[in-house]
């Protein structure tokens, strides 16, 4: 009896693949665990293996094509084993002609036929009667390995998040029944056997570090309607692979921690110059003096219209990006703490971000903000410097993606121009929500946000 | 905290009960001037005279139709009966009044009324003697099954089962009477419904209640010996029954052996086991494997009636089985 061969789900977020190229032509004797086929899946190239032995009578989908798993692209039968109309190509079927009569198809030599002729054009034979067609491969086939594997569930649903195919498995249990342990046994063996067109990942969870390679092109940004003030993305299964495998290992948000040090010189010199200028215009001082928090939050909006990526709210089952930028940021007070937002940041001048910022965290303390200036922020920035702090890790605030934990500005000795210098210098902590934020998705945002405060005339340019 | 026998937890929860309310009323067979038939009654005639601690004739069905009658006309009667094998003359009153007046009546009659009795075997009793009901009255809407299984659950539950609107029934162990531990003092109640893991462990989970907790810790200990760390779930109320503890628990565990000194056939642990595979299906790494009494009338000699029970070992061999050793 000929076998179907399907698009098989070759990984657990797989809905179609596309035949990229047959390994076996029509006619060739095919061995259980031979590959087919190269089939393309929404990760990687993978390969698609024979699950019995026999010939390979028809390739019902040609190499290119992209079908939905579980479409049957070929048959696999005894040599020269007529292929029904059943086994044949579904849907296509209807289409073709009626079949011709046995007969006809009895009187051909079987043997050339599957290889002779192409597939698209092959009118769909009905099965021979037995006596003509004595199959010594019949009861082979039906023995053959790609018989229903036992697994307990929970073995089947982490084999399924692993994307380990679980008729490679040994099973330990009853009956060979595959079991959690085997899985175990079996992780570091089964999962090399896939073509490593993309390295990968252990069994486990991505380390942001070592699954991107910061060097890979800039995904596309999202893009945001004109007019609009957010776009909704919905998810890619490879996003919603992401979302739960992290949250799985690190809950309910998968945070990882991105640091840097900017060289503060120039911003220090700018602003010094700023105050100076107030000074003389004034005579007295200005009445609103520049701080280096209001630098940064100006910086970390400027820097976020470049990388919308981190402008982004994490909705559960979509992600919203924000063409307006809010940033939030966080203010000590007395029993806590509190977040206003300084509304659309990018686009008001330094000035204007020194004053409101002064008005929103002066009424914060005195416990004094409206509801509407302390939400809506889409992104963060916690500043412990004034703290003597070096360097720490903020805590996301949900629904925003990220937050910038920002240390103190002090001299340290480096290497400037070639020469040991003493530097005043920052150290930046991205907190990011893997969720919406992928390692070198954050650490794009802070080398745009480090390039920004160590030549600060970016931000006007 | 004072260290209290299980029959003393009872007698405490239902003597502040009685001062706390004086529409509780105990009533029962030998529960007045014998003091109880396993003395848990000690000294209440005393303290709340004959009119709150009232000796009963023989008659089962009669005192049950007595105290329903009662808590429909807004008492609290507690009603004990001397075992609950005893109960099967009075389960018309449990299952046809108690259970479907509030259902039957529109909502205008409750019966907040508590039954209550040890269960199960104790020793060479017989086939007629030896018998665990529960899965009985927790077959039945409207009725509420409660099974402590230590002197401060006994205490906790008892005293929430009496404050309860609905009729409980309230399940001990003959068995479990002259254990002891700590015991709160004062108000302490327990919610209906909440399981309690008496000992947490990640490789398997082991459900019970009743007398077969201290099977399970018994077994835990020993497998503990060959380094695996059971979790061991108390169900403590029957029904309703606490899905949430016991879906956390094979979620952590993925492997669970349901323990119950019934029989096996319908039993507490068929509906267990029905939650499990419902709503853990993809948790599970192996069938979920009962340990029951045997499917027997009990037998009455000595080695037969030990072969029948739950024990250990039992509970031992069938966690082997869920861990594939």
């Amino acid at each position: 009896m000929a076998t179907q061969v399907v698009m098989e789900a070759l990984s657990p977020t797989m809905e179609e693949g596309r035949l990229v190229e047959w390994k076996k032509q029509e006619g060739e004797q095919v061995a259980a665990g031979d590959v087919l086929a190269e089939v393309e899946t929404d990760k990687a190239v993978m390969e698609l293996v024979a699950r019995v032995s026999g010939v390979l009578l028809r390739q019902t989908v040609k190499a290119g094509q992209t079908v939905p798993v579980s479409t049957p692209v070929a048959v696999i039968g005894a040599p020269g084993e007529a292929v029904a109309a059943g086994n044949g190509v579904g849907a296509d079927t209807a289409k073709r002609p009626a079949p011709q009569p046995a007969q006809d198809a009895a009187a051909k030599p079987a043997a050339q036929k599957p290889a002779a002729t192409p597939a698209a054009s092959t009118p769909p034979a009905p099965p021979l009667p037995s006596a003509a067609q004595p199959s010594p491969a019949a009861s082979a086939l039906s023995s053959a390995p790609g018989a229903r594997v036992k697994a307990s569930p929970l073995a089947r649903r982490i084999a399924a998040e692993r994307g380990l195919d679980l008729h490679g498995v040994q099973g330990s249990g009853p009956e060979g029944r595959v079991v959690l342990r085997d899985l175990e046994r079996a992780a570091p063996t089964v999962a090399p056997t896939r073509p490593p067109a993309r390295p990968t990942p252990a069994p486990g969870l991505p380390a942001p570090a070592a699954a991107e390679s910061a060097k890979t092109a800039p995904p596309p940004a999202p893009v945001v309607p004109a007019g609009a003030p957010y776009a909704d993305l919905p998810l890619t299964q490879l996003r919603k692979t992401i979302a739960r495998r992290l949250v799985q290992s690190i809950g309910p948000i998968p945070t990882f921690y991105l640091t840097s040090e900017a060289d503060m010189e120039r911003v220090s010199e700018a602003r010094e110059a700023l105050l100076e200028g107030d000074r003389r215009a004034s005579g007295s001082g200005a009445e609103v003096k520049v701080s280096f928090n209001d630098i940064l939050i100006k910086a970390v909006a400027t820097a976020l219209r470049q990388h919308p990526a981190c402008n982004a709210w994490w909705q559960e089952d979509h992600i919203r990006y924000w063409a307006e930028i809010h940033v939030g940021m966080a203010v000590a007070i007395e029993d806590g703490l509190i977040t206003p937002v300084i509304r659309h940041a990018d686009q008001k001048t330094l000035r204007e971000i020194a004053v409101e910022a002064r008005d929103l965290a002066a009424r914060a303390r005195a416990r004094r903000l409206a509801p509407d200036e302390y939400t809506g922020a889409t992104f963060s920035v916690s500043n412990l410097g004034m703290l003597d702090i070096e360097e720490f890790t903020a805590v996301i605030n949900p629904p925003e993606a990220a937050i910038l934990a920002v240390g103190r500005i002090s001299r340290k000795a480096v290497e400037h121009e070639g020469q040991m210098a003493l530097r005043r210098r920052m150290r930046l902590t991205m907190s990011c929500d893997h969720r919406v934020i992928d390692g070198a998705t954050g650490a794009r945002f802070l080398q745009t946000l480090k390039g920004m405060l160590e030549n600060p005339l970016a931000l006007v340019w | 905290m004072p260290v209290l026998t299980y029959r003393d937890a009872l007698n405490a929860a239902l003597r502040e009960e009685m001062r706390r309310d004086p529409d509780v009323f105990l009533m029962g067979e030998e529960v007045g001037v014998y003091q109880g038939a396993y003395k848990v009654s000690r000294g209440l005639l005393e303290e709340f005279g004959p009119m709150r601690v009232v000796d009963t004739p023989i008659t089962e069905l009669g005192f049950a139709g007595v105290g329903v009658g009662a808590a429909m006309a807004g008492l609290r009667p507690v009603i004990e009966f001397m075992t609950w094998n005893f109960a099967l003359l009075a389960i018309d009153q449990l299952v046809n009044s108690a259970a479907k007046m509030r259902y039957m009546s529109g909502g205008q009659v409750g019966v907040p009324a508590v039954f209550r009795g040890p269960g199960g075997a104790a020793l060479q009793l017989g086939a007629q003697h030896s018998q665990a009901f529960e899965s009985y009255y927790a077959h039945i809407p409207g009725l509420k099954v409660v099974m402590p299984a230590t002197p401060a659950d006994a205490k906790g539950l008892l005293k929430t089962a009496i404050r309860d609107d609905n009729p409980v029934v309230f399940i001990e162990g003959e068995m479990l009477y002259n254990t002891k531990g700590e015991v709160p003092e004062g108000e302490y109640t327990i919610p209906l419904g909440q399981a309690e893991v008496k000992k947490s462990g990640r490789d398997v989970t082991i459900v019970c209640h009743s007398k077969t907790v201290s099977v399970a810790l018994k077994a835990a200990e020993q497998l503990a010996g060959e380094g695996i760390e059971a979790d061991v779930v108390d169900l403590r109320t029957i029904r309703p029954l606490d899905h949430t503890t016991v879906l956390e628990s094979v979620g952590r565990t993925h492997r669970c052996v349901v323990a119950e000194e019934g029989w096996p056939f319908a039993g507490v642990g068929a509906q267990v086991v029905d939650v499990i595979q419902r709503e853990a299906f993809d948790e599970l790494d192996a069938p979920v494997v009962r340990v029951t009494g045997a499917d027997v009338p009990m037998p009455y000699n000595k080695q037969l009636e030990k072969a029948a029970k739950v024990d250990p070992g039992k509970v031992v061999e069938a966690v082997g089985r869920v861990l594939y050793r």
